[in-house]
């Protein structure tokens, strides 16, 4: 293995630009801040992919498979003995290649925002946020141990809050990286003790050591965490079930899902980055990364990640085809997307062909990569040309803007899942992988394949077919190389990746994988992707009175489904009706009367007396020395009968 | 010794020059300044261990850092309030007063006699009694010191309660006998309580806050501050020693015990800081709120306990310290208490908008400031102890501070409605301000600092 020590310096290279970006930014002129950063993270990238072809090609390779290396590893803070937090690289399949994804697509963005936010205001704190947000998210996939993870896992979900309400004018915005902050925040908890319970169980917090003892029937540490628990569970299942309720906050599975669609209040960019590509999959390779302890303790966990994940996929997708917001079709498409790789984790065995559903996983986490990331920045083009989200704005645009047009049709026919493109490859090992363990998830999720073709291309041909919008002839055309580059590199990638074999580098056990296409099994879902998108070249190719009449048709359920079957409504009411009430009106009822109470009550009279006198007079100082002797009485009692 | 001999010469020296009247407020102020710096310097180089005066005061490594924590407290404090300082009519008193306290502490927290630690925890309050009615001229401001009077001449008679029947119980004062003699009779629970009962209202505990909200509103910024981060630091190092040392073999009851008032505390003490619109009353109401997680150290029945709380307490000193600076500056130049005002203060004051926002994100527990890892190591160790039910709770807690912490951060960073001007802070205020922050950021990331902390028990 060569002197791998220059590791760290993919993640601290974007730190370092927001460290500069943050410090000084204000004095680079014009664009130089954006270039500073690009340029930081091109280096990076270009790091992170000469490691990843070393690692494959090379160093990595280790008895037929792939060894899980650990070339960075500092003792940080050393608590105690058994308590100590490391800080160090993990280089396993899935970290190089997440690193690989997260440096290029970061990159791509940086390019295409150093055209798309042009002149406009605060570019050196878009940028330094970008550079904090790559670097979270770098130390999150290579992290060695679970706090280090939590640790980037919060400052993800701290550099996302910053960026969906970059617009800090706009209160949609505000708004919006509140609730994702919240709603995160809560899973984050779940998480949280879930690494308490771990890290408590296995004795440690290293994933290697935590994987090692967890797994093997022998460990002594493995007998403790399987012994039933609370509620009947054993210690290891409420472990990993809570990390997987932090998973499912990142990745927007049903129910946590209500901040996705919001968040896309943010600069477009910053979700074709974040919300698409990157850190919205965390969940998946969190589970990914604890896989062996799923799959071997608990696998009865995994049929939840499999229920949650078809069902996410199939929800998402049904909303999505009612959606008119270009960025929240694409939100909603990618809520579905994650949903195919987590039921892939969740249908996925430990160790040989039964790895399947885990390596189709991180294919389609790849692939889907390259293709929405591409889809976004095409809507980004779009909206920058139109100036609206609203499908009703846009319609006709293919000539207007050619190349868009050429890289967003790629892109949908990649998340369509037709041949040769990326999707199509990935999308078949998933559903061969639930082929062979379920035969409902699979017709659930092949049913969600057609709803994706057709969603997709009823949002193409709304935007570059039919008549032009509203606003259609005001805006200008494609925007310039910067946003262009990246867009054509991109679809290459949407073109090109599913050509890679990847069951010969991403498995479950690290041993390759040989894979076959069944071409039998390909037609039903081609021949339903194709069925999708003619009944969408139907209905929306031209314009035509069909759709509003099949949406009066449908009446309610359309209602329910366009307003996102009230999921939002439903957490409003909770917490409005029940927290606020329950919890926040005895909090507000204890700090009126006893707090407040006296001031009040007795300060209606005393008003006109002199305020010392109402300070002195109120009595509240023996108050207070009565509730301190009732408070330690009590207490005493407590102690003395109790404890 | 040395600590308390540097304080007390310091306090000798402002005497004289008060009695003089030879030197200008601002000289006076600036060598108070200095002063402090140098015997912090001086106290960290360590300190002999003799115990003085027949066991009455007992000196180890960890006690002589705790000092040194307190007089570079202090020395945030005579750095972070100069613009109340300087324009105060009685700032030598004002000095005098604070000095004569920390000094109570210093003793306070090496005692070792019940005695001792009577005498010295007197004269940590009383000063601080006079101090919070030196703005003279606002009524509410005399009302709090009387507050502040009232309740502490009742927390020590509940005090000194306990040290009788601990005098009956056990047949002496002196804290190494006493812990022989512990037992967990019924009588010695019940002192006990009022000992606990006593150190649990100086650091505004629940039940035992009430006080707090009036004497922190009616006081000066600076003995505010004074009284919410240093004064309970101290209170918490005597606590923690008590409680790991005189009490160790009740340890079982009073971990329950502890419990159930961290709970109450984080409880109240978030429920009250949500609601608050006006700064210094936010900031003290969260202060309980982090009482509770500095009680929540001393939990930690293993021998980390006195550690952890001490590395909490410098941490809690540092956020919070910067950001009552921040609110003080902002409150003497604008008049602005009023938490909805902050709106917009980034854009026309970005260095004192970030100063807060960091303070904050540290209180919060948001990495990768120290705040985090003081909390995080907080509920490892809860975990640890296998109180799962506990941790949550705490850890939810904390979610729900996260909230009002965040509110704030977020109205800083918002459009401004009216422009709020651009504030230079004196040079005294931007290096304490930066001491903060440097410290904030580097107390969580270097780790040598709680391995050192952790050694010298």
């Amino acid at each position: 293995m060569p002197d791998t020590t220059y590791l760290y310096l993919i993640p601290f290279l974007p730190l370092a630009g927001f460290a500069c970006l943050g410090l000084f930014g204000r004095r680079f002129p014009g664009q130089t801040s954006g270039w500073l950063a690009t340029a930081c993270i091109a280096v990076s990238a270009a790091m992170a992919l000469s490691t990843a072809f070393g690692y494959f090609s090379d160093w990595g390779r280790e008895g037929g498979g792939y060894a899980s290396l650990q070339p960075i590893d500092v003792p940080w803070l050393v608590f105690t003995e058994e308590l100590a937090i490391h800080l160090g690289v993990l280089l396993d399949p899935i970290s190089v290649m997440m690193i690989c994804i997260v440096t290029f697509v970061s990159l791509m963005v940086h390019v295409y925002s150093l055209g798309y936010l042009k002149g406009a205001d605060r570019l050196p704190t878009y940028f330094a946020f970008l550079g904090l947000f790559t670097f979270s998210m770098l130390g999150l996939v290579m992290s060695s141990n679970l706090f280090q993870m939590y640790i980037c896992w919060e400052l993800v979900g701290v550099s996302s809050f910053l960026l969906i309400g970059f617009y800090f004018s706009s209160p949609a915005a505000v708004a919006a990286s509140k609730k994702a902050f919240i709603v995160t925040r809560f899973a984050d908890l779940g998480f949280l003790i879930g690494i308490l319970i771990l890290g408590e169980g296995a004795d440690s917090y290293d994933f290697l050591t935590i994987i090692e003892r967890l797994t093997a029937t022998m460990d002594p540490n493995y007998a403790a965490v399987m012994a039933p628990t609370f509620l009947g569970f054993s210690v290891i299942g409420w472990g990993l079930g809570l990390v997987f309720i932090g998973g499912m906050g990142k990745s927007a599975m049903f129910p946590l899902h209500i901040w996705l669609p919001d968040a896309m209040e943010g600069p477009t960019p910053v979700s074709a980055l974040i919300h698409a590509a990157t850190m919205v999959v965390a969940g998946v390779f969190l589970v990914a990364r604890l896989f062996p302890v799923y799959a071997v303790s608990v696998p009865e966990l995994l049929s939840w990640v499999t229920l949650i994940g078809v069902f996410s996929a199939l929800f998402a997708a049904v909303i999505a085809c009612t959606q008119t917001d270009i960025k929240r079709v694409l939100a909603y498409s990618t809520m579905s997307q994650i949903g195919f790789m987590m039921f892939a984790l969740g249908v996925s065995g430990y160790g040989g062909e039964a790895g399947l559903g885990y390596m189709a996983s991180q294919f389609h986490l790849f692939t889907h990569a390259l293709f929405k990331a591409l889809l976004f920045l095409c809507a980004g083009a779009v909206i920058h040309a139109v100036h609206s989200n609203e499908l009703k704005d846009m319609g006709g645009l293919r000539h207007r803007l050619p190349v868009t047009h050429a890289c967003f049709l790629i892109a949908c026919l990649a998340i369509a899942g037709l041949p040769p493109l990326a999707g199509f490859f990935s999308k078949e090992e998933i559903l061969l992988a639930a082929y062979q363990r379920n035969h409902t998830v699979f017709y659930l999720a092949l049913a969600t394949s057609g709803l994706t073709a057709f969603y997709m291309f009823r949002l193409y041909f709304n935007i570059f077919w039919g008549q032009g919008g509203a606003t259609g002839h005001h805006g200008h055309g494609e925007g310039g190389g910067f946003m262009m580059v990246p867009l054509v590199i991109l679809s290459m990638g949407a073109i090109g990746a599913g050509f890679v074999p990847f069951g010969q580098f991403v498995t479950s056990d690290r041993l390759p994988l040989e894979t076959h296409l069944h071409l039998g099994f390909s037609i039903a879902p081609v021949a339903l992707g194709l069925a999708g998108i003619g009944l969408a070249a139907l209905l929306y190719r031209k314009p035509s009175p069909l759709p509003g009449q099949i949406a009066s048709r449908l009446g309610a359920v359309y209602e329910t489904v366009y307003d996102r079957f009230y999921v939002d409504e439903l957490y409003q009411f909770v917490t409005k009706q029940v927290v606020f009430r329950c919890i926040g009106a005895p909090a507000a009822w204890v700090d009126r009367h006893v707090v407040n109470g006296l001031v009040d009550f007795t300060g209606n009279t005393a008003l006109k007396l002199s305020e010392t006198v109402k300070g002195l007079q109120s009595g509240r100082v023996q108050q207070y020395a009565l509730v301190f002797l009732c408070g330690l009485l009590l207490l005493g009692l407590l102690l003395m009968y109790i404890f | 010794m040395k600590t308390e001999w540097m304080v007390m010469a310091i306090l000798l020296a402002v005497l004289l020059f008060r009695l003089g009247r030879g030197l200008a407020q601002s000289t006076l102020l600036s060598l108070v300044q200095l002063l402090l710096l140098l015997s912090t310097a001086l106290s960290l180089t360590g300190d002999s261990t003799t115990p003085l005066f027949g066991g009455m005061y007992l000196n180890g490594p960890l006690a002589a850092f705790q000092k040194s924590v307190l007089l570079f407290a202090a020395w945030m404090i005579s750095l972070l309030f100069s613009d109340w300082q300087r324009e105060s009519s009685h700032l030598s008193e004002y000095l005098i007063l604070l000095l004569s306290s920390l000094l109570g502490m210093c003793f306070m927290v090496s005692s070792g006699n019940l005695l001792m630690l009577y005498l010295s925890l007197e004269l940590a309050t009383i000063p601080m009694a006079a101090a919070a009615n030196l703005d003279l001229g606002r009524k509410r401001s005399s009302e709090g010191a009387m507050k502040l009077i009232l309740s502490s001449a009742f927390s020590s008679g509940v005090l000194l309660f306990g040290i009788s029947w601990v005098y009956g119980t056990t047949g002496s004062l002196d804290f190494g006998v006493i812990a022989k003699g512990i037992d967990g009779s019924p009588l010695q629970t019940l002192a006990f309580m009022f000992l606990f009962a006593a150190f649990a209202f100086k650091m505004s505990a629940v039940p035992f806050h009430l006080w707090t909200a009036d004497v922190y509103q009616g006081s000066p910024m600076p003995v505010t501050a004074y009284l919410s981060v240093v004064s309970k630091g101290s209170m918490a190092f005597v606590l923690v020693n008590l409680l790991h040392g005189m009490f160790r073999s009740m340890s079982g009851a009073w971990y329950h015990l502890l419990m159930v008032v961290v709970l109450a505390t984080l409880v109240v003490g978030n429920l009250f800081a949500l609601r608050q619109q006006d700064i210094k009353r936010f900031l003290a109401f969260s202060s309980i709120a982090q009482v509770g997680f500095i009680l929540l150290g001393m939990t930690g029945v293993r021998p980390l306990g006195p550690s952890a709380v001490t590395y909490f307490v410098l941490i809690y000193i540092l956020s919070n310290l910067a950001a009552f600076g921040v609110a003080a500056l902002v409150s003497a130049r604008t008049g602005i208490e009023d938490i909805p005002s902050y709106k917009g203060l980034a854009k026309s004051n970005p260095f004192l908008a970030w100063m807060m926002a960091l303070s904050l994100f540290s209180l919060a527990g948001i990495p990768p400031t120290a705040g985090f890892f003081a909390k995080m190591f907080l509920i490892v160790e809860g975990a640890w102890q296998g109180d799962y039910w506990f941790v949550v709770a705490a850890a939810i807690n904390i979610a729900v501070s996260l909230y009002y912490y965040m509110r704030i951060v977020r109205l800083l960073f918002s459009e401004p409605e009216k422009s709020i001007p651009t504030l230079v802070p004196a040079p005294s205020e931007r290096l304490g301000l930066l001491v903060c922050a440097v410290g904030m950021v580097l107390a969580g990331l270097l780790s040598w600092i709680y391995d050192h902390i952790s050694t010298l028990n």
